[in-house]
């Protein structure tokens, strides 16, 4: 496994112009040794499962504060599991209801980060959740 | 199913976990590359350097939605299209931020491009190496067409440029890019030049200044009087580097640039060069894999210790470096 490093995809799905968090978030990944393959705003769930097909990430973080979420991220998820995709990992930040999280969580997103959250707490979760998929292998 | 057939039949994930495998120098992904090696050979590959922010992301947009759009020469359909793009590692943290996908949103759904961030890592001599690896599984599923974006800065780019068939070097007004590009010696690799931003103010300096650059150098280039070469151009034996303005936002000057990468590979393929330039690469790709392998099995047969000890003899300055080597070598009898 020499030379393996971590490859994650961090995107923008939805209509919103703010990706302040998901650059602060990307840069944090950065300062820890990830690479970070960063897409910008306004995808869509086929540009974002495409890009984590093509690049071959270990994590999916998206970024939404629109409050499309329970429209977009299940689209994603289900590409994702269509291409083939099972182990890639999948993390949220921005504005998620309460209500949502455990069906969210259900559906296959390993995590969610509410606005404001500490960015290191953000890294080590993506290290955590791609140990865990590595040892499942 | 092999790794190696899975590729071959069209499977874009394992053509993706092939490339990881191969930048990690992963045995089994070299492996498959092996397998994958005489299907390699036919793709064009294009190399697009220059400064950081010069819009070399945006140019290769615009130049694959073209390429996708045009027949591909004599063929009905367009060419297809795989793209490597380069950026830095950050030699603090050994993590990157790969942003040229920014650029690319509009290659998104083609099934006929594929398009692939990697980080420098910041190893002499590897990145040429690993971008080679994937660049030749790229090669052997088919895609005909293989551009290589890289910041051009250093000696990364002109291992890249060896490997490419093509190299582009994109400059932008007003940015000090002139002088640079000639420090960095980066007109002596480049096949076609390009001026982008040509919409911003002092774009026609920049244009002039470089023009007047490749006349100046050209002689030099050569050594040949001017009739001569005029003759070789006309023969087709001999490229003269062009330089075209572009304004990559708008999509100006794209067909034309185009056009010049594909004349400039009937040029190669036309003199010869093409079949040299392979010679050249897979002579220096062999000996620097013999090398490495040699060294290897060298430090494996020491015996524990005798390198460092010798090391520490040389940094004493009580051997120098070739004495060192001879008598290690000696040793080994
Ligand atoms: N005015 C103008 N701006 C352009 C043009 N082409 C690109 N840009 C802008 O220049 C900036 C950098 O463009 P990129 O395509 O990311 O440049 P790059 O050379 O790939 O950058 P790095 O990969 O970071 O070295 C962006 O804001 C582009 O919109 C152009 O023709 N005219
Ligand atoms: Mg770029």
């Amino acid at each position: 496994m020499t030379g393996r490093k971590l490859r994650v995809l961090i995107a923008k799905p939805g209509l919103d112009g703010h990706d302040r968090g998901a650059k602060i978030v990307a840069r944090a990944l950065r300062d820890a040794g990830m690479e970070v393959i960063y897409t910008g705003l306004r995808q869509t769930p086929e540009m974002i499962a495409e890009a984590a097909l093509q690049e071959d990430v270990d994590v999916v973080g998206l970024s939404i504060l629109s409050g499309a979420h329970m429209t977009l991220l299940p689209r994603v998820l289900e590409l994702l599991r269509q291409q083939g995709q099972h182990d890639v990992q999948v993390m949220v930040g921005g504005i998620i209801p309460d209500e949502d999280v455990p069906r969210l969580k259900e559906m296959g997103v390993t995590a969610i980060f509410g606005p404001g959250t500490n960015t290191q707490i953000i890294v080590q979760a993506f290290i955590e959740a791609v140990g865990t998929s590595l040892a499942r292998g | 199913m092999s790794l190696a057939a899975k590729v071959m039949a069209g499977d874009r994930l394992a053509l993706a976990r092939l490339l990881t495998q191969i930048e990690n120098e992963e045995l089994v992904g070299l492996d498959c590359l092996s397998d994958l090696y005489p299907h390699t050979g036919r793709a064009h590959l294009v190399g697009v350097t220059g400064a950081p922010g010069t819009g070399k992301s945006t140019l290769v947009n615009r130049l694959v939605l073209h390429m996708r759009s045009v027949a591909d020469g004599k063929e009905a359909e367009p060419a297809t299209v795989a793209v490597v793009a380069v950026d830095p590692s950050s030699p603090f943290s050994g993590g990157a931020i790969l942003g040229d996908r920014i650029r690319m949103r509009d290659l998104a759904g083609d099934p006929g491009v594929f398009i692939r961030s990697m980080a420098s890592r910041g190893a002499l001599g590897g990145l040429a190496r690993a971008t080679a690896g994937m660049v030749q599984a790229l090669d052997a599923v088919g895609f005909d067409i293989i551009l290589i974006e890289t910041v051009g800065a250093g000696q990364a780019e002109v291992d890249i440029a060896r490997t490419a068939h093509t190299t582009v070097v994109v400059s932008a007004p007003s940015m000090g890019d002139e002088i640079q590009a000639i420090k960095a010696g980066i007109l002596e690799i480049a096949d076609i030049l390009v001026v982008n931003k040509a919409d911003i103010p002092g774009a026609d300096n920049t244009l002039r200044f470089l023009r007047a650059t490749l006349q100046m150098a050209r002689p030099m280039r050569y050594g040949r009087g001017d009739h001569i070469r005029d003759q070789m151009e006309a023969d087709g034996v001999m490229w003269e580097p062009s330089v075209l303005a572009t304004v990559a936002t708008q999509g100006d000057g794209i067909e034309s640039l185009s056009q010049e990468i594909a004349r400039h590979r009937a040029h190669l393929r036309a003199s010869g060069e093409w079949a040299v330039r392979e010679g050249e690469r897979i002579r220096s790709e062999m000996e620097l894999l013999l090398r490495e392998h040699l060294t290897a099995q060298f430090m494996t047969r020491q015996p524990d210790g005798r390198f460092e000890e010798a090391l520490e003899r040389v940094i004493a300055r009580k051997l120098s470096p070739r004495q060192a080597i001879a008598s290690l070598l000696e040793g080994e009898g």
